[in-house]
């Protein structure tokens, strides 16, 4: 049975993009078939970031359009069996993808793939509507940041009533993914504690994802963190929270890389 | 001097954590309970005379409709002409 999973967040940069390509990436990894797919149309960037900007032919837009077939679209991925991504459109107007057709693309990836992973553009407007619509299951990304747990509030409203699922009077299964989290200043009572931001949202935790040089290393190369550096605290993190969204029960702690140490004196501790 | 001086300056700054998470839970609980409805205006209007309208017959313009909103509570106004 097919799962469709967005990726959203309200407010831009904390982390949506990078999560999406490394959730898909770990679920790839796991034997899962798994198609990303970008929904901010004309600045799209899960093409970068998943190293693949040059094989873009066809994207989201031509195929809901029924400009070009859904496997034309697809761009396998060539280091990961079973991963795919489909582009968003550069430089169509955002307007161009109609719900409709949208509806007929997400029903095609539902019969070929396990996870169909959507990346949100930030926002409320209609590009991140359209990528929440069909979602059985959200990942909320979020930083231990006052405007950010706002956004994610608000985000959470939504998904609440303005999906397919919330109008037919179920749930979007909802998942909170906080990331760029430094144990070491939220120990010292500077930046929200993990628990905080659980509490404030009422959302249960998928993961604590560190922050950590390793994220902008992997994008520069266009690379999934999970595949550019496995070992890496942000990639065991992803990782983890792959296999919570396949049910697994796995706790919940901060991977750390060098900072254990320190952590342990100056009372850091995991959420 | 210098080292010293940045060690006596982290000491004396408080955690600001506990104040980001209690302007947020103030906040939200405000924001959750009032949701923005962009046309929550129109949509009382056009209930307003369509309930009216069963029992007296209304022209729609004669039928006001004012949301004032203020710190603690938001006063709805509604003004209708009924012919004599």
């Amino acid at each position: 049975m097919a799962k469709v999973l967005v990726v959203t967040s309200g407010k831009g940069g904390v982390g949506k993009t990078t999560s999406t390509a490394a959730l898909g990436a770990a679920l790839a990894l796991q034997g899962q078939k798994v198609v990303v797919v970008d929904f901010d149309v004309g600045l799209r960037n899960l093409d970068l970031v998943m190293g693949a900007e040059r094989r873009v032919v066809y994207d989201l837009i031509n195929v809901a359009q029924g400009n070009a077939k859904l496997n034309q679209a697809l761009i396998r991925d060539k280091r990961v069996e079973n991963l795919a991504l489909l582009a968003a459109s550069q430089t169509r107007n955002k307007d161009a993808l109609s719900e409709k057709g949208l509806a007929r693309v997400i029903k095609e990836l539902r019969a070929q793939f396990d996870w169909v992973i959507c990346d949100s553009p930030a926002g409320i407007e209609r590009g991140a509507m359209l990528a929440m619509r069909h979602a059985d299951a959200a990942v909320i990304v979020a930083n231990p940041e006052v405007s950010s747990v706002r956004d994610s509030d608000r985000i959470i409203g939504l998904l609440d009533s303005k999906t397919e699922k919330a109008e037919r009077g179920e749930r979007v299964e909802k998942h909170l993914l906080i990331t760029r989290y430094d144990q070491a200043r939220a120990g010292r009572g500077e930046m929200l504690k993990t628990d905080d931001v659980i509490d404030i949202l009422s959302v249960p935790l998928l993961g604590i994802i560190p922050e950590s040089e390793q994220v902008l290393r992997a994008s520069n190369l266009g690379q999934p963190v999970t595949l550019a550096n496995p070992l890496s605290a942000p990639a065991r993190a992803y990782g983890d929270a792959a296999r919570r969204l396949l049910g697994e029960t796995i706790t919940i702690n901060v991977p750390n890389e060098r900072f254990n140490l320190l952590g342990r004196i100056f009372g850091g501790r995991a959420a | 001097m210098i080292f010293f001086g940045l060690f006596k300056r982290r000491e004396t700054q408080p955690g600001t954590a506990p104040v980001a998470r209690e302007r947020l839970q103030v906040l939200l609980a405000h924001e959750r309970a009032s949701p923005r409805q962009p046309n929550l205006l129109g949509a009382l209007k056009e209930e307003i005379i369509e309930a009216i309208a069963r029992h007296v017959s209304v022209k729609p313009e004669a039928v006001k409709v004012k949301i004032e909103r203020r710190a603690a509570v938001s006063i709805l106004r509604i003004a209708v002409d009924i012919p004599a």
